[in-house]
């Protein structure tokens, strides 16, 4: 280790040398871990570091309500909606985001949003998070799997950005990308999905009020499994639509190739609106698993057109939603 | 040196091998019940059909290592972990029947009809009843030995159909490197059979 002879004649190391906390609380981690898992099996280890890892405190994020676009159903547990998470950047299992996520570096970060604009624009986080009012929105959260949650979102309507950035006549759609960085996200080394993860939406979609740039959940910072410092919400679309920790918006005149639908397209459609009428190869659509209540003792919720989200089946009038799935 | 146990030894590890091979299904009650799966449907449907797979790899282990290791006794544990591949897939096909149909089992069958992925399981689930059913020695004597054998070779169409299922499950998402291995250890241990039956054929003659 290099010190520096300070003028008081303490020998003190290079700030940038000390040991950052979230190395050595990674360190930490992984003996408990070894420890842990010779003890009692990696299947209880697994469920016990989830809770411990979702339960971690965030910081707080204000937010005024916005009942009109909210749900009143119960609302899953933080745990839950910490703890179990498909992030594939940060491996495949459930619980492994919460576990893995730690190692991404959410400041400081900026969002470029470019591409058949007349202003593109760089923002940092603070620049996002003051852009427009924050408002809190609980939504149902439909997964393409099968399962469902109601989250307290916290961000505002994407439009507010992209009326900022002034999109052109040729501005059709919008390709969202998420970061990809194999210092930071140690799933990139699988070959699952043609990194980085990018979606998309048509423009009309992604100017729909309901679609939320967010940035927090419960009142708190995004935690990283969650896809901080900012992903999107579709609330209509299945889960996989809404991109998380985004690093480029980019406006374009073609649909732009998404990642599920280039790994497996006869299984994830461009359009991915949650729909009971149109199966999924190797499930029915018809009903899903609402974490933290359905059980074994009662049948599974009905899932609903649009996920219930009733005002936007306008934007796909005409539209035959069993071959655009 | 091949290592020969007593029946007392045997009686011992049969007992061994039946409380380990239950602790996944302990492991799955206790989580359910206590609510530490975040998704226990998910839960017990995914992890009861990986053990189910687990011990039908197992099964079609035991005459090869025993063939390979001179252990006979290996032999007297087969019908056990058997029995085991069966109860696992049970539970496996009632958490389909039950979670996703809620018991309603003519959309059970309209469902495995419609989707190849569920129907090639659905048949290698099928395919194992008899051989379950047939696993006592009363049953062996009733259907004769020769008999018996034949039946039990329908293990040869319910490897492959069951390596079929994962593989389709897993497609969705390009992840291939557990079918991968299972799919390899099946291969294995089927052409280890073929390859110790054609050895065997010539040496017949002469005799």
């Amino acid at each position: 280790m290099l010190f520096k002879r300070n003028p008081n004649g303490i020998d003190l190391p290079f700030s940038s040398e000390i040991t950052p906390q979230s190395v050595y609380e990674g360190r930490r981690q992984f003996i408990t871990r070894m420890a842990a898992t010779a003890a009692v099996g990696s299947g209880v280890w697994e469920m016990a570091n989830r809770e411990a890892f979702a339960q971690s405190a965030g910081q707080k994020l204000a937010a005024r309500p916005n009942v009109a676009l909210s749900t009143d159903e119960k609302q899953t547990p933080f745990k839950d909606a910490a703890g179990y998470n498909n992030f594939y950047e940060f491996g495949l299992d459930k619980g492994d985001p919460a576990e893995n996520a730690h190692t991404l570096v959410t400041r400081p970060w900026t969002v470029r949003i470019e591409g058949e604009v007349k202003k593109p624009l760089t923002l940092d986080i603070d620049g996002l998070l003051k852009l427009a009012p924050l408002e809190e929105r609980i939504y149902r959260l439909r997964c393409v799997e099968g399962w469902s949650m109601v989250i307290p979102w916290v961000g505002y309507s994407l439009s507010n950005l992209l009326k900022q950035v002034e999109p052109t006549g040729n501005a059709k759609f919008v390709e969202f990308t998420t970061l990809a960085d194999r210092k930071q996200m140690p799933g990139l080394r699988s070959g699952v999905l043609d990194w980085p993860y990018v979606e998309g939406l048509r423009i009309d979609e992604a100017m729909h009020p309901l679609t939320l740039l967010t940035m927090g959940m419960y009142g708190q910072v995004l935690p990283n499994q969650n896809g901080a410092p900012v992903r999107l919400i579709v609330p209509w679309k299945y889960g996989f639509k809404s991109a998380k920790s985004i690093v480029r918006i980019r406006l374009v005149s073609r649909q732009p190739r998404t990642a599920w639908n280039d790994s497996a397209p006869r299984e994830y459609g461009f359009y991915s609106n949650v729909n009971p009428n149109v199966d999924h190869p190797r499930w029915s659509q018809a009903s899903e698993r609402r974490i933290g209540e359905t059980g074994l003792f009662q049948p599974k919720k009905k899932t609903l057109m649009f996920n219930g989200y009733d005002q936007v089946a306008s934007l796909y009038t005409g539209m035959d939603l069993k071959r655009y799935y | 040196m091949a290592l020969q146990l007593s029946n007392k030894q045997v009686g011992w590890v049969k007992v061994a091998v039946f409380v380990l091979a239950l602790l996944p299904f302990a492991l799955l009650v206790w989580g359910t019940a206590t609510g530490a799966f975040t998704d226990p449907l998910a839960e017990i449907t995914g992890t009861s059909g990986e053990w189910a797979l687990y011990f039908l790899c197992i099964t079609l282990a035991v005459t090869p290592l025993r063939r390979l290791s001179g252990w006979n006794w290996l032999v007297k544990l087969r019908r056990m972990v058997g029995l085991f591949t069966f109860f696992y897939a049970f539970v496996h096909f009632v958490a389909f029947l039950w979670f996703d149909h809620f018991f309603d089992v003519a959309a059970m069958l309209a469902d495995v009809v419609k989707r190849p992925f569920i129907l090639v399981g659905f048949i290698a689930f099928v395919l194992l009843i008899p051989l379950a059913a047939t696993s006592t020695n009363a049953m062996i004597k009733r259907l004769g030995g020769k008999r018996w054998q034949w039946l039990h070779r329908l293990i040869y169409a319910i490897g492959p159909l069951a390596i079929l299922h994962y593989w389709w499950m897993k497609e969705g998402k390009s992840d291939f490197a557990q079918p991968i291995l299972f799919g390899a250890i099946v291969a294995a241990l089927l052409a280890l059979r073929v390859f110790w039956h054609f050895r065997r054929k010539p040496q017949a003659v002469r005799a």
